[in-house]
């Protein structure tokens, strides 16, 4: 344990990114979680949208509070956006236009994951918001990027996984590939999302230029690839699913504990440690990697068997003792209450309007002086109209009240 | 990997080795299947567009380079054990610098400091838990993805560091960064109580009444992803199916009786849906993974190849982005493509620009940049410092 690592008890220093205005347009998570994390060190997020269009993590996809679906009950929503500010405008309304892009010109950073070309059809458009406001940051996250034969082709972040070849290396050999669970690569372009923003951020206090930046959530999910086609390309050999096997590791595998669905997780690397593990289970095998990965299958039977009337975390425990990797496959039930996780203070508690007490996320990286932020949830539709559009726009509360009217905050 | 984000972004990114280099450039598998220290494709994939330095941190002459070398960087990246900064004596002159840790659990809590490799931070994330068929254990992707993820936070938080006035620590751990990577399921058991498990080729959550859909299917050369949606674009899939079928040959009498106009996949029962699924097994299982590409792209279908390797190499999109960045990896051996920078900047793709450094090829240069005289240098080389 260092001490500069450790968290301070109170916060001491604005958030890093405090200052920084933020306005985001998206859905799902490719563009708004770039949001998120902005927003949790400090930069002041407004989120615009429809109550007409909204955010499908709004109207689509479940869980809801209770079952009941509606805007305000959407945890997905809530749990992805948290820290950020709401603001609602109709787009389709000249006046909407005009105020986004009003809103905008007092920005830093715009965001925005919409099929491209979108945001140019509504006037919003890079080129447009930067000849008004050169320093602006415009980041445009998509499937496949704004330019390219096959850059409106519908697609979601679960089947472009499968496209950029994460899918082909997942599964056991005897059988088809399987899925990542999730739309896997969305969240690798919300990192390279909020990176992209940074640097440019950090360009623009150089040479005062802004930036329009192209994100293809294809390009940067290949960037995790990089090795898999190196290896096609060198040695013509196509990388493919292998079970849980590794290329020194043996053994390297999962295997099943006493009770229902329990699985622990261990791979042994040098000599010394087999040597080790030899010794503490009394498995037996080939004195080398290379011998034992040549017999993989007689070697994880031999373990299954061992583990197989064992308690998961007591054998996690007896390994580690030891020195050796091992871990417990945690069921998503588990990771709430994951001591490591919970000393990370990585799933704070919030209590939103609506859902009621609930978790968030935290960035699962931490700043020892400027820590990140997570005391409020998901915003609910419109929360935030009156600051944004009173105390930043400056409009006035009848002219408000006529708007309203008028369905350009719809 | 975090410091490959870095480099590419612009960054001089120095990488320091012990003299000999480090173990990671042993890694396999190698360029040409030829084991030495600069043909390790993982350990290429992760270095290139860096200068590279040997400086050994056994040694207290050592440890002042490095001193010199750091006062001159904005961030320093390492991954040692929680700890081990502190007993080299390197911690202190480093206080005026962002230092990234990247480290299997973090710097502190109760697994500071305990091994774990790529499986075992995956496992102790959640995120093993949702790869797998039921039935079966549990399985991990053949490329090791939690030195990505963490290394990509880990630049994340440089990055943001870079904003604030006062230097700090950034304490990125594995098994954090890959518990953020299977939404929905966290929020579902933390919102409904509901467990989700692996499912193998199959989806869950598009189900009001718990059918799942397949997702993956075999087709003449591999596996494609598709599957049976509602929504303004499945509908336009599904009617957009039933017609290329027509065109194929004939449509399975299950199919001909959807009015796509009506179509809501969210209430089907899982035996409505097999039936379905069974129809449209054969169909897929007749075209090869190509012949389903052009369709679906030509049709607006949702459904992409399950790509491999050469497929990527191949994909029409990527080539006119010129996405492909040829580099050869070192000295002697042939171009190969790396992927290009992640992002287009005012247009601009950021450049493989320059190949992994051999073990201490920048040593004069770079130390020179620090400082240290040719005369030092040759007296730090005799010890073994360098």
């Amino acid at each position: 344990m260092t001490e500069i690592a450790t968290r301070p008890a109170a916060r001491t220093h604005p958030g890093a990114l405090s200052g920084m205005r933020v306005v985001e347009m998206g859905f799902a998570a490719a563009g708004p979680l770039v949001g998120k994390y902005l927003a949790n060190f400090g930069a002041e997020v407004i989120r615009l949208e429809s109550r007409v269009a909204a955010d499908v993590f709004r109207t689509t996809y479940p869980p809801f509070k209770d079952g009941i679906v509606a805007p305000d009950r959407a945890a997905m929503f809530a749990f992805y956006n948290d820290g950020k500010r709401s603001a609602t405008l109709n787009l389709k309304h000249a006046k909407g236009v005009a105020l986004a892009r009003a809103l905008i010109g007092t920005a830093d950073v715009f965001v925005e994951s919409f099929t491209p070309g979108t945001v140019a059809r509504l006037g919003l458009g890079a080129e447009t918001l930067r000849a008004d406001h050169p320093g602006l940051i415009v980041l445009s996250s998509c499937n496949q990027g704004q330019t390219g034969p096959h850059a409106f082709h519908p697609g979601y972040g679960s089947q472009l996984s499968a496209l950029a070849g994460f899918v082909q290396l997942l599964g056991e050999p005897d059988s088809t590939p399987v899925l990542l669970y999730g739309p896997y690569i969305d969240y690798v372009a919300v990192g390279y999302g909020a990176i992209a923003v940074l640097a440019a951020i950090e360009r623009r206090t150089r040479t005062g230029a802004g930036c329009t930046i192209d994100l293809s959530q294809y390009e940067a999910g290949l960037q995790f690839l990089t090795p898999t086609i190196l290896e096609f390309a060198a040695n013509g050999r196509i990388p493919g699913r292998a079970g849980n096997a590794d290329a020194i590791a043996a053994p390297h595998g999962v295997y099943r504990c006493a009770g229902p669905d329990r699985w622990i997780a261990l791979s042994v690397w040098t000599e010394e440690e087999w040597r080790v593990f030899r010794e503490l289970t009394g498995i037996v095998g080939a004195p080398t990697a290379a011998g034992r990965r040549n017999a993989r299958r007689g070697l994880d039977e031999r373990i299954g068997a061992w583990t197989a009337t064992r308690d998961r975390d007591e054998v996690v425990r007896l390994l580690r003792r030891t020195g050796l990797r091992a871990a417990p496959v945690l069921a998503i039930s588990e990771l709430f209450t994951d001591p490591q996780l919970a000393h990370r203070g990585m799933w704070p508690t919030v209590t939103h309007p609506t859902i009621g007490e609930m978790h968030l996320m935290a960035p699962p990286f931490r700043l020892s002086a400027t820590p990140s932020r997570q005391d409020r949830p998901g915003p609910t539709v419109g929360a935030d109209n009156d600051h944004v559009f009173g105390e930043i726009l400056g409009l006035s509360l009848d002219e408000r009240r006529r708007l309203e009217r008028d369905g350009v905050f719809e | 990997m975090c410091g490959r984000i870095l480099a590419d972004l612009g960054a001089d990114v120095v990488k320091v080795e012990p003299p000999g280099g480090e173990p990671d450039r042993l890694q396999p598998p190698f360029v040409g299947d030829v084991s030495n220290n600069e043909r390790s494709i993982p350990w290429l994939a992760a270095n290139v567009n860096k200068r590279g330095v040997t400086c050994d941190l056994g040694s207290s002459h050592g440890r002042a380079l490095f001193a010199r070398l750091a006062g001159t960087a904005r961030v320093v990246v390492e991954s040692f054990a929680p700890g081990r900064l502190r007993e080299l004596g390197l911690e202190e002159g480093l206080r005026d610098t962002i230092v990234v840790s990247i480290t299997p659990y973090g710097q502190d809590g109760p697994l500071a400091g305990v091994g774990g490799s790529d499986l075992e931070v995956t496992a102790a994330s959640g995120s093993l838990w949702l790869a797998g068929e039921e039935g079966r254990a549990p399985v991990r992707t053949t490329q090791p993805q939690s030195p990505y993820w963490s290394g990509m936070y880990g630049a994340l938080g440089a990055l943001i560091a870079l904003q604030s006035p006062v230097a700090q620590r950034v304490d990125a751990s594995a098994q954090a960064a890959m518990a953020t990577v299977h939404p929905p399921a966290p929020v579902w058991w933390d919102i409904a109580r509901e467990e989700h498990r692996r499912t193998g080729p199959f989806l869950l959550g598009r189900s009001n009444v718990g059918s799942r859909f397949r997702n993956l299917w075999a087709c003449a050369d591999g596996f494609v992803s598709f599957a049976i949606q509602g929504g303004p674009i499945g509908r336009h899939t599904g009617r957009m199916l039933a017609e290329w079928m027509a065109e194929r040959g004939t449509v399975p009498s299950v199919i001909a009786a959807i009015d796509w106009d009506q179509f809501d996949n969210t209430t089907l029962a899982q035996a409505e849906v097999d039936d379905l699924e069974a129809a449209i097994a054969p169909f897929l299982r007749s075209l090869t993974k190509a012949e389903f590409f052009d369709e679906v792209v030509r049709r607006k279908m949702l459904g992409y190849p399950v790509s491999d390797a050469s497929d990527s190499l191949a994909d029409p999109q990527l080539r006119a982005r010129d996405f492909w960045r040829m580099l050869s990896p070192a000295d002697g051996l042939p171009p190969l493509p790396f992927p290009g920078g992640f992002a287009l900047f005012d247009g601009e793709r950021p450049a493989v620009r320059r190949r992994a450094p051999r073990i201490g090829e920048h040593n004069a240069e770079i130390f020179s940049e620090a400082g240290v005289g040719p005369e030092e240098l040759a007296r730090l080389r005799a010890e073994g410092v360098v």
